[in-house]
C-alpha cells in the first residue's frame, strides 16, 4: 500500500491507543521473540499478542497485558495487523534504549485500524519521534493445537539452570534431545555434535525444580536452529514452563518480569523432529 | 582411567586446559602411575606444553592398568566441557573423567550445584607419545619470580606483539620486543623494560645471554600460574636452545617448553646483513606466527624401535637436525625439505625425543639420556 494512502488521522479517531513511561516494558519483551522480520499483532481489551512464526515449526508469542499500558484504549473488540518486527524495534529504540536508572522513553502507540500505518510517539528528555510504519494484512497464525489435556510431561525450573546449559550447548549438533521421564534421568537435554555428545540432568528433586509432573517416558528431538531463538526469550526470563504433549510438540512458556516488576509471558512452540525409518 | 578432581581443583584442571589450548588444537592425554599428563604442542612444534596432575591432586585416581594408554583429541571440544571458568566456580562441585575404551569415548561429569549432572562423552584417537626432550636441571640461568611479577611485566607489551627478547646480566633482567629483522627500525615502536634481580625470588645467571621466544605462550602459562598463585620459573642456557617455562606445587607440575631464536638469527638480525637465502616455498606453517623457527619432531610408537639419534649433515652449527623415526608425518617432512634448502628460517633446535614405556624406562631417565638432544648438533655428536 503506498505511503500516501496510510494518513495520519486527528487523535480521538484512533482505534488503539496505548501509552507507555517505560518503553522499554514493550520493545524488551518483543526482542524476546524477534527472530524473523514480521509479526502478527493481534489486540483485544486484554492486551496485545505479537506472534512471530518460521518454517510453520516454530511460534513465538509475546504477551503484554493492557495493565502494562498506563493508558489502553481500544474501540473495536478485536484489532489485528502486520507489522515489520524488526523496524518496530529499530523504532521503539530509537533514542538508544538506554538503560540508566531515572532515563527512559516513553510511548504512545496508535492505529486507525485497517489500511492505516501504525503511529508512534517517541518521547525522551524532551524530544519527541513520530514513527509510522506501514501495516500489512495479517496472516492466520499457526494453530498448534497444543491443548493443556493432551500434556504429557511438565516441568517448571528456574530460568537460571536453563540458561546455563543453552550457553553451553554444543551448536556443532544439528538437534537437541529432550528426554523427559517419570524415572531417571528425569529432564535431560542430550545434544550429538562433532567432537561426541553430551547429556544434562536435572533431577526431579533439584532446588530448580519448581514442578515435576511427567507421566511418560518421552523422548523427542528438536531442530537445534529452531530453539536457537528461544535463548532470546529464556535470557529475560526468570521461570520457564517446558511441557510436551503426546505428538511430542513443545510448548515453552518463559515468565518475563520487567523493569517495575510486572509479569508478562513469552511462549514457543516448536514441533518435533521427524522420526527418520532406519532402513 | 577413572579420577575425580573436587573443589578448586576442577577450576586449576579447566585452567589448565585453557592455557594449553593457547599452544596447539589438540590435548593429549596420558593418565600414568604418576599422575594424567596434559600435553599440547603447537603446529610448527616450536612450543611444547605438559601438565602433570599427580594422583594426589584428585579425589581418586585410577590410571588404567594397560600403561599404554594414550589418546589425543581436538582441544575445543575439551574446552567446551569448562567453557565458562565463572559458573564453574560457582556451580561445579565435582569432575569426573572416565576412560571408556570399549567405546573410545572418554566422559568427563560435572557434579554442579542443585544435582545439576553435566555429562560430556568425548571422542578421541590414540595417538603416539608426545614428549619434549628437555633438561631444565642443567640450564646455566634459573629466574623464579611470582606471577604477578610476570603479568604486570607481560602487560607492557601490545597484544599483537608476538615474541620477546630476554638478556640477562649478574643482577638484571631487560625484556625488550623483538623486532623483524626485515622490518625497518626507525618506524618501529621499541619497549624495553629492566628487573632488578630484587624482583625475583630466586635469580641465578651462569651466562649473560639474550634469548628470543614466543610471548604467547608464556601468557598462556600466566593465565594459568596466576589463578592458581604460583611462581613461574624460567630456566634457559643460550639462544637457540629451549627456555623451558615451569609452575610446580605438590601435586602439579606443568612445564612450558619454548623454542628460541637461534645465535645465526640474532646475529642476522643485528647486523642486518643481506641474507643470500633462497626465498621459502609457502608450506602448512608459513600462516603461522612461529614459521620462523624450525623443530624438529621425533615420534614414536611403542611398538617402534628405540630410536638412534642420527645428526644430519648440516652446514651451519644451529641448524636443526632429524632424527630417524617411522612416524615422520608429512609436515615434518615438508619441516625437513624447508630445513635443508632454505635457510631463509631463523633457526632454533628444539627436540622432541620418543618416551619408551614407563615400565621399562621412566620418563625422569629418558629425558636424562636424552638431554643432550635439547642442545645443539655438536653436543649430539658428543653423546654418540
Amino acid at each position: 500500500m503506498p505511503l500516501s494512502t496510510q494518513s495520519q488521522l486527528g487523535n480521538d479517531e484512533y482505534v488503539l491507543v496505548a501509552t507507555l513511561d517505560n518503553v522499554r516494558n514493550l520493545s524488551n519483551i518483543l526482542k524476546a521473540i524477534s527472530f524473523k522480520d514480521y509479526a502478527i499483532f493481534n489486540v483485544t481489551q486484554n492486551g496485545l499478542k505479537v506472534t512471530v512464526e518460521e518454517s510453520k515449526c516454530l511460534q513465538a508469542n509475546a504477551f503484554i497485558q493492557a495493565e502494562i499500558f498506563q493508558e489502553f484504549t481500544l474501540k473495536e473488540g478485536v484489532v489485528g495487523f502486520q507489522v515489520n518486527l524488526t523496524v518496530l524495534l529499530d523504532c521503539l529504540t530509537i533514542f538508544g534504549g538506554s538503560t540508566v536508572p531515572g532515563v527512559s522513553t516513553a510511548l504512545r502507540m496508535c492505529y486507525n485500524g485497517y489500511g492505516y500505518p501504525l503511529t508512534l510517539f517517541l518521547e525522551e528528555g524532551g524530544v519527541v519521534t513520530v514513527c509510522k510504519i506501514n501495516t500489512q494484512e495479517p496472516e492466520e497464525p499457526l494453530d498448534f493445537d497444543f491443548c493443556s489435556t493432551n500434556v504429557a510431561n511438565k516441568v517448571i525450573l528456574q530460568s537460571d539452570s536453563l540458561k546455563e546449559a543453552f550457553s553451553e550447548l554444543d551448536l556443532t549438533s544439528e538437534i537437541l534431545q529432550l528426554t523427559m521421564s517419570p524415572s531417571h534421568p528425569y529432564f535431560r537435554l542430550s545434544t550429538f555434535g562433532n567432537s561426541g555428545n553430551a547429556h544434562y540432568d536435572y533431577p526431579k528433586d533439584s532446588d530448580m525444580m519448581e514442578l515435576f509432573q511427567c507421566t511418560k517416558t518421552q523422548t523427542n528431538r528438536y531442530k537445534m536452529s529452531l530453539l536457537k531463538p528461544s535463548t532470546k526469550a529464556l535470557a529475560l526470563s526468570c521461570k520457564v514452563s517446558v511441557r510436551t504433549d503426546t505428538r511430542g510438540f513443545l510448548s515453552l512458556q518463559y515468565l518475563v518480569r520487567n523493569d517495575d516488576g510486572q509479569i508478562c509471558f513469552v511462549e514457543y512452540y516448536c514441533c518435533p523432529d521427524e522420526e527418520v525409518d532406519e532402513e | 582411567m577413572d579420577c575425580v578432581a573436587t573443589g578448586g581443583n576442577v577450576k586449576v584442571l579447566a585452567k589448565a586446559i585453557h592455557s594449553l589450548s593457547r599452544i596447539g588444537e589438540e590435548l593429549y592425554l596420558e593418565p600414568t602411575e604418576d599422575g594424567l599428563t596434559l600435553r599440547a604442542v603447537n603446529s610448527s612444534r616450536s612450543a611444547f606444553a605438559c601438565f602433570l596432575m599427580s594422583p594426589l591432586f584428585f579425589q581418586r585416581y585410577q590410571a588404567p592398568p594397560d600403561q599404554a594408554f594414550r589418546c589425543k583429541m581436538p582441544i575445543k571440544s575439551v574446552q567446551t566441557v569448562f567453557r565458562s571458568l565463572s559458573s564453574l566456580e560457582r556451580s561445579v562441585e565435582k569432575c569426573r573423567i572416565e576412560m571408556n575404551n570399549q567405546k573410545s569415548r572418554l566422559r568427563i561429569t560435572l557434579h554442579c550445584k542443585h544435582g545439576l549432572l553435566k555429562t560430556h562423552n568425548l571422542s578421541f584417537q590414540d595417538c603416539e607419545c608426545l614428549q619434549a626432550v628437555f633438561d631444565k636441571d642443567n640450564c646455566t640461568n634459573v629466574l623464579r619470580a611470582q606471577p604477578r611479577l610476570w603479568v604486570d611485566t607481560v602487560l607492557h607489551f601490545p597484544p599483537s606483539l608476538e615474541e620477546v627478547c630476554v638478556s640477562v646480566s649478574s643482577d638484571r633482567v631487560w625484556l625488550r620486543n623483538h623486532v623483524e629483522d626485515d622490518a625497518d627500525s626507525s618506524k618501529a615502536m621499541m619497549t624495553e623494560l629492566c628487573l632488578s634481580s630484587e624482583e625475583f625470588d630466586h635469580f641465578v645467571i651462569g651466562s649473560q645471554t639474550s634469548i628470543t621466544f614466543c610471548l604467547k605462550e608464556l601468557r598462556g602459562l600466566l593465565v594459568f600460574a596466576e589463578t592458581a598463585g604460583l611462581p613461574i620459573s624460567m630456566y634457559f642456557d643460550e639462544p637457540g636452545s629451549p627456555v623451558v617455562l615451569s609452575v610446580s606445587d605438590s601435586v602439579l607440575d606443568a612445564n612450558f617448553v619454548l623454542a628460541t631464536l637461534s645465535e645465526d638469527a640474532h646475529q642476522r638480525n643485528n647486523n642486518k646483513a643481506n641474507r643470500p637465502r633462497a626465498e621459502l616455498p609457502p608450506d602448512d606453517f608459513m600462516c603461522d606466527d612461529i614459521d620462523s623457527y624450525l623443530i624438529a619432531m621425533e615420534t614414536s610408537d611403542l611398538a617402534g624401535p628405540s630410536y638412534e639419534p642420527q645428526p644430519q649433515t648440516s652446514s651451519s652449527n644451529h641448524k636443526s637436525r632429524r632424527l630417524s623415526d617411522e612416524e615422520v608425518d608429512e609436515k615434518e617432512e615438508e619441516e625437513e625439505e624447508s630445513g635443508e634448502g632454505q635457510p631463509n628460517k631463523k633457526f632454533c633446535s628444539l627436540f622432541f625425543g620418543s618416551v619408551l614405556p614407563a615400565s621399562s624406562r621412566p620418563t625422569n631417565q629418558t629425558m636424562q639420556s636424552q638431554e643432550v638432544l635439547a642442545s645443539d648438533s655438536e653436543d649430539e655428536r658428543q653423546s654418540e
